[in-house]
């Protein structure tokens, strides 16, 4: 199914289009994500599948990967989180740079998968708020480009106070995160 | 006539004026106009230095060896006086003897520098 990207709403004339500036800085947003590609088990390497050519990432403007949270806009968790792993993820997600969001790919990320045990975390939800998930043991590759298209449907539409609202905090603080 | 043909000249590069000042003003407005307005969140944790997610270990500022500095820095020495070597070698017929002298007079010292700095072991790595 091709879905084009149309210009946002905006009133036209001859030669200029008047829009919201949200509506221009979610659609920078949106086609210039940064990921960070935070792989651990086989979703990861259903990731790297899905930035080789035949499924391609850099498409949709995630060319540009970042292991350094400092650069990154998307925290993809992809594979097994351990419990003694979590701290690690909760601290990389703390040290990203607003605006952020996170996407959970394959079931262990969203909820622990196969693998209901002492030592695995079941689901990166419980330490950080999580805005896409993506099911699958692995996902296929474009199952993981479908959760990115509606991690850029999200980043379109959010406007400017989201980060500073009192909902957002109050998402955080429920995570323990300031 | 000709006074005018040369004063124009400064206003024949307007276009590209306009360009430079917009892809500046591209960069400039980007980076601080989203640093103003976009959205912040400090913590101490955020703050911390990024040790891959787990708690940072002792002082970054550690003392290291003068090594380094001493091959960027003859490096840059000497890539400047490369750089004098180019023009030099592109008119080497039209300078003849006499400017083969005077670049002789230019390697002179420089080469007393290198030797000194190999005989001191500047260069020696280990």
């Amino acid at each position: 199914m091709l879905t084009k990207t149309e210009a946002p709403e905006s009133y036209t004339g001859d030669g200029f289009a008047l829009t919201r500036l949200e509506k221009v800085v979610g659609l920078a947003r949106a086609n210039s994500i940064w990921p960070l590609p935070f792989a651990t088990s086989c979703c990861g390497i259903e990731f790297m599948a899905t930035m080789a050519s035949t499924y391609d990432l850099g498409r949709f403007g995630a060319e540009r990967l970042s292991f350094s949270p400092r650069q990154a806009d998307l925290l993809m968790v992809m594979g097994t989180i351990a419990k003694k792993m979590a701290p690690v993820l909760k601290q990389v997600y703390i040290q990203m740079a607003e605006p952020k969001w996170v996407i959970a790919v394959g079931a262990c990320a969203s909820s622990g998968g196969i693998f209901d045990t002492y030592s695995v975390l079941q689901g990166i939800d419980k330490i950080i708020p999580v805005d896409v998930y993506v099911p699958g043991c692995p996902p296929p590759p474009e199952a993981i480009l479908d959760g990115i298209l509606k991690i850029q449907e999200l980043i379109k539409h959010e406007g400017f106070r989201r980060r500073e609202s009192q909902e957002y905090k109050m998402l955080l603080s429920g995570y323990g995160i300031e | 006539m000709d006074q005018q043909i040369a004063d124009n000249q400064l206003l024949d590069y307007t276009a590209i004026f306009i360009q430079f000042i917009v892809a500046a003003g591209f960069v400039l407005t980007t980076i601080f106009a989203s640093q103003r307005f976009g959205p912040k969140r400090n913590s101490t944790k955020k703050l911390e230095s990024f040790e891959c997610g787990i708690e940072t270990i002792g002082n970054a500022r550690l003392p290291f060896s003068v090594k380094y500095f001493l091959i960027a820095i003859l490096f840059v020495l000497f890539d400047v006086e490369l750089i004098f070597f180019y023009p030099w070698a592109v008119n080497f017929r039209e300078l003849g003897q006499l400017g083969f002298v005077k670049m002789l007079v230019f390697i002179a010292p420089l080469l007393l520098g290198y030797f000194y700095i190999i005989k001191k072991g500047a260069l020696k790595w280990d």
